[in-house]
């Protein structure tokens, strides 16, 4: 059998790209929740240290 | 057991002219990966947790809370995509399920068994270093038992599937409770059991109306199993437990004036509705009496935990004992 790669239809490409956006958002979201629950847990003096 | 052949038929035919077709990704729309987390099942599962975060005896940090009950909302998604996925041989044949993403077609069986185990996983790991680890491992057997203990075995094995079940849907008030104070206390214990005794009613009076369906899904509902008396019966039953259970928080000093007042009346109310169902057994008025049910069992609900929010998170309580 020979591989014919499936040529996507312009709804299809739209759909696609929507959904990188949505996966872009949550990972976006993501980081957003581990900087805010770091700076929660372990309070604002987790910034201040010597470099 | 298979629970896709009929969904994967239906996409392939579209296709069948083609020598071969690579890996099939989805054509769905962000949309229906929503849909396949249930954001019903997911809104009701935040405000039962925020209920048991509220009546729990101390406080947490409020971003620490909200991205713990984000978590537990998302943990509760992602049991609904894996039932999802589990059950789509069912959902195709009921008229109420048969538009979801799978059977329609628009997502691939295989993305949505990944799509629930990622954020099954990811739901866990964050809520327990957001949290701690016993709400994380509540979450994690919430999502475990609905998706394996109710979705593979029980709903297909047994009348009590729903019964048995219902202690997943019972749970976010003490995930909610293990966030804030790192135990499980008497406060959600007491709202675990309302909502574990409030299921069966709830469900067959819904099943009572759909007996047919489920019957053509081969679902062994309490109707098709034991018959509509016996449930018209167990019906009136749970809600004669369920009525003054509901008082418990009073009993308990977590519930106070307007609480005892909605469980009261409430309760009373559930109560009347089921010997409605259990006196009018045929005809539209069978059914008409079954939907009230359902239907109020719902505001039921709603009410006695929007009573404990109130009262807990807006100070609005004013004891009733002592």
């Amino acid at each position: 059998m020979s591989a014919v790669p499936k040529q996507l239809t312009p709804e299809e490409i739209q759909r696609r790209r929507k959904r990188s956006v949505a996966i872009a958002l949550v990972l976006a979201a993501l980081v957003a929740i581990f900087y805010v629950l770091t700076i929660a847990k372990l309070g604002p003096q987790v910034l201040n240290r010597p470099l | 057991m298979a629970a896709t052949p009929s969904m994967t038929s239906l996409t392939n035919s579209a296709i069948s002219d083609r020598p071969f077709v690579e890996a099939q990704s989805s054509g769905g729309e962000v949309a229906d990966y929503f849909a396949l987390l249930k954001p019903r099942v997911m809104a009701l599962v935040i405000f039962t947790a925020l209920v048991g975060m509220t009546v729990s005896p101390s406080h947490v940090n409020p971003v620490i809370g909200a991205i713990s009950l984000l978590m537990i909302a998302v943990g509760a998604g992602a049991s609904g995509c894996l039932n999802m996925w589990w059950d789509a041989d069912i959902d195709a044949v009921m008229t109420r399920t048969r538009t979801r993403p799978i059977p329609a077609g628009r997502i691939q069986p295989g993305e949505a068994l990944s799509f629930g185990l990622t954020l099954s996983v990811g739901s866990v790991l964050v809520l327990g270093l957001a949290a701690n680890w016993l709400s994380a491992g509540l979450l994690a057997f919430t999502i475990v038992f609905y998706a394996v203990i109710y979705s593979m075995w029980l709903k297909r094995a047994t009348a009590q599937n729903i019964v048995i079940g219902g202690a997943a849907g019972a749970l976010p008030p003490m995930i909610g409770q293990a966030v804030v104070t790192g135990t499980v206390g008497i406060e959600s214990t007491i709202l675990f059991l309302i909502i574990f005794i409030w299921t069966p009613p709830h469900f067959w009076a819904l099943a009572l109306v759909k007996a047919g369906e489920y019957a053509r899904a081969g679902i062994p509902m309490m109707p098709n199993v034991a018959g509509p008396d016996s449930t018209r019966r167990q019906i009136v039953a749970y809600s004669a437990v369920l009525a003054p259970l509901g008082l418990a928080p009073v009993a308990l000093g977590f519930g106070g004036l307007i609480y005892g007042v909605v469980g009261l009346v409430g309760g009373l109310a559930m109560l009347g509705l089921s010997v409605q169902v259990l006196r009018r057994r045929d005809g539209e008025a069978a059914n008409k009496a079954a939907m009230s049910l359902f239907g109020f069992s719902i505001l039921y609900l709603f009410l006695l935990f929007s009573a404990l929010l109130a009262e807990q998170g807006l100070g609005l309580f004013r004891p009733v004992l002592g």
